[in-house]
């Protein structure tokens, strides 16, 4: 957790700290390989799916589903229920999150979400908001 | 296939100490009691030990601390920490290095006092970076996920989740040294307190105190033993993930690997198996690991443990100490589903007895569903 909650860095070239700066711009940011062409997520210094090191970055469609869900259930006056969820998006990847705007109860698997720039933990994150049909 | 390994070591003495509370004790203390009742039941003592497996909780190296506190120099020493399984595969490496000659008296050994000491899950290792920020609340929330996502694709209920916790229950009734035997009833675990949807906090394993131990030799030697000898026929280990996030498929876990591998190490098949010893972190492990070992088809566990099918008097003995989610729950749990496998075989069960077990499985699980590891044991009438 140290090495999130830290200043972006002008010069970031971690894959690391590309994300997380792209994030403090508002913007969402996914690796990609030049080898395959797969995504990944978290960021990394090699492809896991071919193991190439030519990464370049691409702005999410943030058009995900939800993988799976669920509740975790606390008392009111320790903040009160919460969801926690693992989207998988239009571009193949999973990653950890919540579901905001919508009762955390209400939440479904395959239900289609947007991702967008909110604050987790004091800290820019990627949070998902339920498709508007 | 089998491997070279099979029937090359074997289980010549188990213990444990601190079951529940262990009021005034630190993890090491429970360790050691742990250490010195398995020996006792070996006929051998600490200074004979020149092999120790050992990974606790407590610090970033646990077994030179272990060591250390033991008083003993060992020549061999394995810390390997896959989490809950680590004890499983300790199995493989202990069998490989008496079988090479690297040691003569494996200890495996582990201790904890979470319950007294904290009265909840103590996890040395901290949240993915990219998972903290969200919450989780480790490990309920992973398998609560993993449980949602059964329940979408196989129409799971959580009426067969709840009935393998009774039938855990049920064999803890019968088992002196269990933790929890009070009655349990389906309507007892769906009306508990929900922790995390769909997983109710009777759908958990306990929290208790508690520690094992486990001594192998090289099996040319097992015979000179008080206790009959539990043999290894085969154990394997697959690992699949660290994150639940990255968990591929939330309805398979590596455990169908592991278990391919280790069934055919040991030359034997589900249908062969008398006792099955499963790491129930909670009841939807149960499920994922009787799919994943061959027991049932995929998708199909939740009609398997349902009305009591892997309780007393069932189709299948399924953990029948009462598990971790009735007997002990220490934090890591693997290292008591091979003690009570054992047991089984030699016939010294604390609970119900099964009657003439020559082959039992006990099988290992780590971090959230990522390490898995699966060991084959058998009685002298399988080598
Ligand atoms: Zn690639």
């Amino acid at each position: 957790m140290d090495h999130l909650r830290r200043m972006p860095v002008p010069d970031a070239t971690g894959p690391d700290q590309i994300f997380q700066r792209a994030l403090t711009n508002g913007e969402i940011v996914l690796p990609r390989c030049d080898d395959c062409g797969a995504y990944h997520f978290f960021p990394r210094v090699l492809c896991p799916h071919c193991h190439g090191t030519a990464i370049s970055w691409h702005p999410a469609s943030g058009k995900g589903r939800v993988h799976t869900t669920t509740v975790v259930r606390q008392k009111p006056e320790r903040g009160g229920d919460y969801n926690v969820c693992v989207v998988e998006l239009e571009e193949g990847v999973r990653m950890m999150s919540r579901v905001e705007g919508i009762a955390p109860g209400d939440i479904v698997i395959d239900m289609a979400v947007t991702a967008f720039v909110g604050e987790a933990e004091g800290q820019p994150a990627v949070l998902f908001k339920p498709v508007e049909v | 296939m089998t491997t070279k390994l099979r029937g090359k070591s074997a289980i010549v003495g188990t213990g444990h100490a601190g079951f529940g509370e262990a009021h005034g004790l630190t993890a090491y203390d429970v360790m050691a009691q742990s250490a010195l009742a398995a020996l006792g039941d070996a006929g051998l003592k600490l200074s004979d030990v020149d092999g120790l497996f050992c990974t606790m909780m407590e610090d970033s190296m646990p077994a030179l601390m272990a060591a250390e506190y033991l008083g003993i120099q060992p020549r061999f020493i394995d810390g390997t920490m896959t989490g809950g399984s680590s004890f499983v595969n300790y199995l493989t490496s202990a069998t490989m290095a008496l079988e090479g000659g690297l040691c003569d008296v494996a200890l495996i050994v582990y201790g904890s006092n979470q319950r007294t000491a904290s009265g909840r899950l103590v996890t040395a290792s901290r949240p993915p970076a990219y998972e903290a920020p969200y919450n989780p609340r480790y490990p309920i929330s992973a398998y609560a996920m993993a449980a949602a996502r059964h329940m979408h694709e196989f129409g799971t209920t959580r009426e067969q989740l709840a009935d393998v916790a009774v039938a855990a229950r049920a064999w803890a009734q019968h088992n002196p040294e269990a933790f929890e035997r009070g009655p349990l009833s389906r309507e007892d675990v769906l009306g508990a307190r929900m922790v995390g949807d769909p997983l109710t906090v009777r759908d958990c394993c306990l929290v208790t105190d508690g520690g094992g131990a486990i001594v192998m030799v090289r099996a040319d030697r097992a015979r000179d033993f008080p206790k009959a000898p539990v043999y290894v026929l085969g154990s394997a280990a697959e690992s699949s993930h660290r994150q639940i996030s990255q968990m591929k498929d939330f309805t398979v876990t590596a455990a169908r690997e592991s278990g391919a591998r280790a069934f055919a190490a040991a030359g034997v098949s589900p249908s062969d198996i008398q006792a099955v010893e499963l790491y129930d972190a909670f009841t939807i492990n149960t499920i994922l690991f009787l799919e994943d070992l061959g027991f049932c088809a995929k998708g199909e566990g939740g009609a398997f443990v349902e009305g009591g099918r892997i309780a007393p008097g069932g189709v299948l003995p399924v953990n029948t100490n009462g598990g971790g989610l009735s007997c002990v729950h220490p934090g890591m749990y693997g290292i008591f589903t091979v003690i009570e496998a054992a047991r089984q075989i030699r016939g010294d069960a604390p609970g119900i007895q099964l009657k003439d077990v020559d082959l039992a499985l006990a099988h290992g699980n780590g971090g959230v569903l990522s390490s898995q590891v699966t060991a084959i044991l058998g009685s002298q009438n399988t080598l």
